[in-house]
Parts: C-alpha cells; sequence; structure tokens
C-alpha cells in the first residue's frame, strides 16, 4: 500500500475516534477554551458585555455552528457525536476540494 | 486558541490581515516554485490532519479546553510554506463552516497557527536534527521538541493579542470594549495551559507520525 492511501486511514480512523474531542471535555467538566466564551458566558465572568465584543461576535453566523447542527441544543452525546463526525466528514471534503483548487493553480506538471 | 469575532478589535483584526497578505503571496510563489503535482494529495492530506486534530478537544478538568495543531509535523512533511497553505485553508473552512474562529480575527489566527507555529516549529526541529539520520531518534525528538515549542510560541503570541486589547480599546466608561482580560490575565493562562498540557499532546502526536513514517517512508521527512 502507498504511503499516501496509509495517511488517509489515518485519517479515517481519526473521524471515527473524533467524538472523544466531545465526550471528553463533556465527561470533565471543561467549558470552552480559553478567550473563546460567549458574550453570555463573559457577562457572568466580569458582570458586563464588553460593547464591541457583543456588536462583533454576532459578525458571521456559521451554517453548521460549534460542528453541531441547528436546533440540536441539549439533544443527547450519541446524537452530538454523530453531529460532530458529520461536521468533520464535511469539513475535510470541503478541505481537501480546496487544497485542489490550489494545486490545480500552483502544482507544477511533471 | 481559535479567536472568536469580538475579542479582537476590527483594527487588530485588520492589521493582522495586512501583516498575512504579503505571507500568503509569498507562500504561494514558493510553493508554486517547489510543489510538484503529485504532492497535492500530501498537501491535502497535510491540511485535513490539521483539521481534524483541531477537533480533539483536550480538557482541563473543570476548566477550559485546548488541542493539538499539527502545525510543526505538517512543516516537516511539506516545508514550512507549504503548510501555512495548508494549515490556512483548515482555519478558513473551521471559520466559514463551523464558526470556529472569528471571520475578522482569521488574519490573526493565521498568523498564530498557520505561520508562527509552522514556522518556529519547523526551524527548532531543523536547528536540533542538524547531522542527523532520517530515520534517527534524535529526529523524531527533534520534530517534537519542535512541535512543542511552536504551539508554545503560538500560544504566547495569542495571549499576547488578547491582552493588548484593553489597553488599546475603552469605552468613555472605562470598560474594556473587546477581549477584557489584560497581558497579566491573557498571557499567563494561553502560555501555561498550553505549556502545561496542550503542547504535549502536539509533541506526542508529531513524535509519533513522525517515527512511523521514519519506519514506512523516510524521504517523506524533510532533512
Amino acid at each position: 500500500m502507498k504511503t499516501i492511501t496509509k495517511l488517509w486511514i489515518l485519517i479515517i480512523i481519526l473521524v471515527i475516534l473524533v467524538p472523544i474531542g466531545l465526550i471528553l471535555p463533556e465527561y470533565f467538566k471543561a467549558g470552552a477554551a480559553w478567550g473563546e466564551w460567549s458574550p453570555e458566558e463573559i457577562g457572568v465572568f466580569i458582570g458586563y458585555v464588553p460593547k464591541g465584543l457583543e456588536r462583533l461576535s454576532s459578525f458571521w453566523h456559521a451554517p453548521i455552528p460549534d460542528y453541531a447542527f441547528k436546533g440540536w441544543e441539549g439533544r443527547s452525546i450519541g446524537s452530538l457525536s454523530l453531529a460532530y463526525v458529520i461536521s468533520a466528514i464535511a469539513g475535510i471534503v470541503v478541505t481537501v476540494g480546496i487544497v485542489f483548487l490550489i494545486g490545480k493553480f500552483l502544482g507544477k506538471k511533471e | 486558541m481559535h479567536i472568536p469575532d469580538g475579542y479582537l478589535s476590527p483594527q487588530t483584526g485588520g492589521v493582522f490581515y495586512l501583516v498575512m497578505l504579503p505571507l500568503w503571496v509569498a507562500a504561494s510563489k514558493i510553493v508554486k516554485k517547489t510543489l510538484r503535482a503529485r504532492q497535492v494529495p500530501y498537501l491535502a492530506f497535510g491540511a485535513s490532519f490539521s483539521f481534524i486534530i483541531m477537533m480533539f478537544n483536550i480538557p482541563i478538568p473543570g476548566g477550559s479546553t485546548g488541542h493539538a495543531v499539527g502545525g510543526t509535523l505538517v512543516a516537516i512533511l511539506l516545508g514550512p510554506w507549504a503548510a501555512m497553505i495548508a494549515i490556512t485553508v483548515a482555519l478558513v473552512v473551521q471559520a466559514l463552516l463551523f464558526g470556529d474562529g472569528g471571520i475578522t480575527a482569521i488574519g490573526a489566527n493565521c498568523f498564530n497557527m498557520a505561520f508562527i507555529l509552522p514556522f518556529a516549529g519547523y526551524y527548532i526541529y531543523k536547528i536540533i536534527s542538524i547531522n542527523s539520520g532520517r530515520s534517527s531518534l534524535r529526529r523524531a525528538i527533534a520534530a517534537a521538541i519542535g512541535a512543542y515549542m511552536g504551539l508554545t510560541i503560538a500560544a504566547f503570541l495569542t495571549g499576547v493579542e488578547f491582552g493588548i486589547q484593553p489597553i488599546l480599546h475603552h469605552s468613555t466608561d472605562g470598560n474594556p470594549l473587546y477581549c477584557p482580560y489584560g497581558l497579566n490575565i491573557a498571557v499567563p493562562a494561553m502560555f501555561l495551559e498550553h505549556a502545561l498540557l496542550f503542547s504535549w499532546i502536539e509533541a506526542v502526536v508529531t513524535f509519533l507520525v513522525i517515527k512511523y513514517l521514519q519506519k514506512e517512508d523516510p524521504s517523506l521527512i524533510s532533512a
């Protein structure tokens, strides 16, 4: 088997294992990454929401916010894990697509 | 380490776009010269690997989370300029599709994770691995140390970017407008959680993949 094939198998294994990245923080009751809190969380921490932060925080509405489907808030960890895996697959497909487009422009023929 | 929208002022975000612009142009030119068509799948692998490894959030029990980036590993496989392009693609997809990292902060996030991280990691790896064989243990350890340092330095700078916001911008009542935590809190928080935990994960992941490639196909590892 070619090395690149084995490397893609590694990616597939990581996709299957990716719910670990959701379940472990949940299990250990860890919150958001430092500096990635929602304006509401910031409000709880310091007693007010910085005005500029509040205004800019809704600058972009991502189609799959936080790797979860809209309206799935509060669903079971199993459902959220499924959404997490589907997000990973979608993200990788788009990433690979963009890289191949870039490769078309930059890649040298041999 | 994905700075969201609202934590940096638009001015700070803009400055990092301006800093990244010539770097992206340079990366395109350099990669255009050196990248062969058969290496494009490796570039796609590098971007995908970085994308997925960043989804493995590691908890600090009762506290925050963090993750590896895989940036030094990608730089060792593809060179730092190609790594910059690969990680930029991963970060842009994360921001646009998943709201992981802000749109106004793409310049800053790319500066930290797609520029500083792979370049620092790669050159530290180069220095430590000088005159070592492609399959040597020293080379794998050099990769791990580079990975550790690259992520830690990037985290430190992210802390500085957060921490200067209260100095730069506040409303008339004196309250910060953007990130409310100053250098005295943001820098130690970002630096320590990476230096003590997340960068070790980055080092272990890098070490394991390099060890595997040394056995499997040492020609992939940059000399």
